[in-house]
């Protein structure tokens, strides 16, 4: 399997991470990542007993598992580089919203079964190149959650593909609604791909992978579903952005109050 | 492949007559073998399976919602992961189940649509509401655990595929059963708010979770032909005996109270004695006027009818495919 190339750059890829300003860059990096797979798990969470037909609730709910799976090493990963005490809970239900650090494709919500596949395929055709670069990753625990991600990614992948085709290529009504559901989140799908300082210099010390690198990948992938599917490739005008330093859309608030406010109800207890 | 059909002389004298086969019936039963889908049954007891286990199957799926409640408010990941797995196995318990109705040849829309209808019932437990977290585990411990008492004896059941979805079921309802009790010992043993919200969930769930085996055996007026059946092995009365033999000493362990004074040990008898059910209350929520009647079938019918475009969706897009693999083959 050939990864997508890394940032061009003079230094050994494997060169260990040190030095207190990549450790905490370290940690930004785990957060996008984190919070990316656990804000995408709770808006698929909510889904459960609401999907079209229970073999949907079955798959949604496995693809959330699977995500949160992810971001628990992730943030405990963050949390314990960060060396302040903060476990994945704390990480999870203690931070405020400018705190979170991922995209705001993510955070979208569920307007209809369209929109959840949509984001699915933006998401899952990201971070499945993302999740094969970062396997030879010289952050140990980044490198094994990359390479469980990768099995399940790759699934949640065809499961978007095979939903965006059958939307697609359905009827009359699941077609406009499905191209409805890709305009609407296409603008969200720049951030994906958004690079700076920190991912710079993170993929030089061969941590972080260029999330600019998996875009060709990403483009060929998503337009030759949507040619498939008969669907267009949205003209984008609007390109949102922010995420990754901690603005959000003004859904996510929302998202946090829930997901947060037993955990903040009860200081200092364990569930 | 089909040959010439046979003649209607050769028929009459391959097919035995019912009475033959009602015989090979009742030994099969008897004999503690299994009734397959293929085999002759009859159709008292093919009504009697279909309308049992849609019951159970509704019940899997309405049974999401409670507990599905708390998914995205669960107050720690680890605790966000084992509720997702445990509502997604009552969906896949779900499926299991309505494939096991299906062989008796009815369908699982068919189905649905009855209990949108409210033609066909699930268990009146899932009309109660969850309003604090300490209800999922009550769930767990309580709900699940009766499940458990009821569904192990049905992997015995005369009706092969039944039987066998029980199997598969009971192994996840015993995960199920020991998260609930795991999440009431972690509050029970931890901040008086904690405390006090397992007692009240456990105050709330004990006695519904009593009145999910049924109403007492002198007012069950099918279960003699089931048991004769061998699709009920033990009558309500027995398994409610065995369910709160088994809950009182695990609530000692769990530190909580259950909320009946009457409830003490009878050495006598070796069981524990309980008060008195209330059954009108039983009886009213079964006549729809339970807490969440109303709120779970709308969930389940809003769920089914925003979903109606997207199945569709998928059913003409796997006709279009069917037709151009058709045209290929035929080119
Ligand atoms: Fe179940
Ligand atoms: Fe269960």
């Amino acid at each position: 399997m050939s990864a997508p190339a890394r940032v061009e750059s003079s230094a050994p890829v494997d060169q260990p991470a040190t030095g207190a300003g990549t450790t905490a860059a370290t940690v930004q990096y785990l957060l996008r990542l984190g919070d990316d797979a656990l804000v995408l798990a709770q808006r698929l969470g909510a889904q459960l007993t609401r999907a079209p037909q229970l073999e949907e609730d079955v798959a949604l709910a496995n693809i959330a598992l699977d995500l949160l799976g992810q971001a628990r090493p992730l943030l405990a990963r963050a949390g314990e580089l960060e060396g302040r005490g903060r476990d994945e809970d704390a990480l999870a239900f203690l931070r405020e919203e400018r705190d979170f650090l991922n995209c705001q494709l993510v955070e979208q919500p569920d307007v209809d079964f369209a929109g959840t596949i949509a984001r699915q395929l933006l998401f899952s055709c990201y971070q499945l190149p993302l999740l094969q670069a970062l396997t030879t990753s010289a952050d140990e625990v980044l490198a094994g959650v990359a390479g469980k991600g990768v099995k399940e990614v790759a699934y949640h992948r065809d499961h978007a593909v095979q939903w965006t085709l059958r939307l697609g290529d359905g009827t009359e009504e699941s077609s406009r609604r499905m191209q409805a559901a890709l305009d609407r989140l296409w603008p969200f799908a720049a951030e994906l791909f958004e690079s700076d300082d920190l991912v710079r210099s993170l993929a030089v010390r061969g941590v972080a992978v260029d999330p600019a690198s998996v875009r060709p990948r990403w483009d060929a992938d998503v337009d030759a579903v949507l040619a498939e599917a008969g669907l267009a490739r949205p003209s984008s005008v609007r390109v949102a952005t922010g995420g990754r330093r901690g603005l959000h859309t003004e859904c996510f608030g929302y998202l946090l109050a829930e997901m947060q406010h037993l955990a903040r109800s009860h200081p200092g207890a364990t569930w | 492949m089909p040959v010439t059909d046979p003649s209607p002389a050769l028929q009459a004298a391959v097919e035995p007559d019912e009475a033959a086969l009602a015989e090979r019936f009742e030994r099969t039963v008897a004999a503690e073998e299994r009734i397959e889908p293929r085999d002759w049954m009859p159709e008292a007891y093919r009504k009697t399976l279909i309308r049992q286990i849609a019951q159970h199957a509704h019940s899997e799926i309405i049974g999401m919602q409670p507990e599905g409640n708390w998914i995205t408010r669960a107050p720690s990941l680890r605790r966000k992961a084992i509720l997702l797995a445990k509502v997604q196995d009552e969906a896949g318990h779900g499926l299991y189940l309505y494939s096991a109705a299906e062989t008796l040849g009815v369908d699982r829309a068919e189905l649905l649509d009855l209990l949108h209808a409210g033609r066909q019932k699930y268990s009146s437990i899932f009309n109660y509401p969850t309003p604090t977290w300490a209800d999922v585990g009550a769930i767990g411990w309580l709900v699940d655990g009766a499940a458990i008492v009821n569904q192990v004896p049905i992997t015995r059941c005369s009706y092969g595929p039944y039987a066998r979805a029980m199997v598969r079921i009971c192994k996840e309802e015993s995960f199920h059963q020991r998260q609930g009790f795991e999440i009431l010992h972690h509050l029970s043993s931890g901040t008086p708010e904690q405390h006090a919200m397992a007692q009240d969930a456990v105050d709330r769930w004990w006695w519904p979770s009593l009145m999910m085996f049924g109403p007492p055996d002198d007012a069950s007026p099918n279960s003699a032909r089931s048991m004769a059946w061998k699709i009920k092995r033990f009558s309500n009365d027995e398994l409610r005996q065995r369910f709160v033999d088994m809950a009182v000493p695990q609530a000692e362990a769990l530190g909580l109270t259950l909320p009946d004074p009457e409830l003490r040990w009878d050495a006598e008898s070796g069981h524990y004695r309980f008060g008195a059910i209330d059954w009108t209350e039983f009886h009213e929520v079964l006549r729809g006027n339970g807490p969440c009647n109303a709120l779970r079938v709308e969930h389940r019918v809003r769920a089914h009818e925003e979903g109606a475009w997207v199945r569709e969706a998928a059913d003409a897009y796997a006709a279009k495919h069917a037709a151009r693999a058709g045209a290929e083959v035929a080119a």
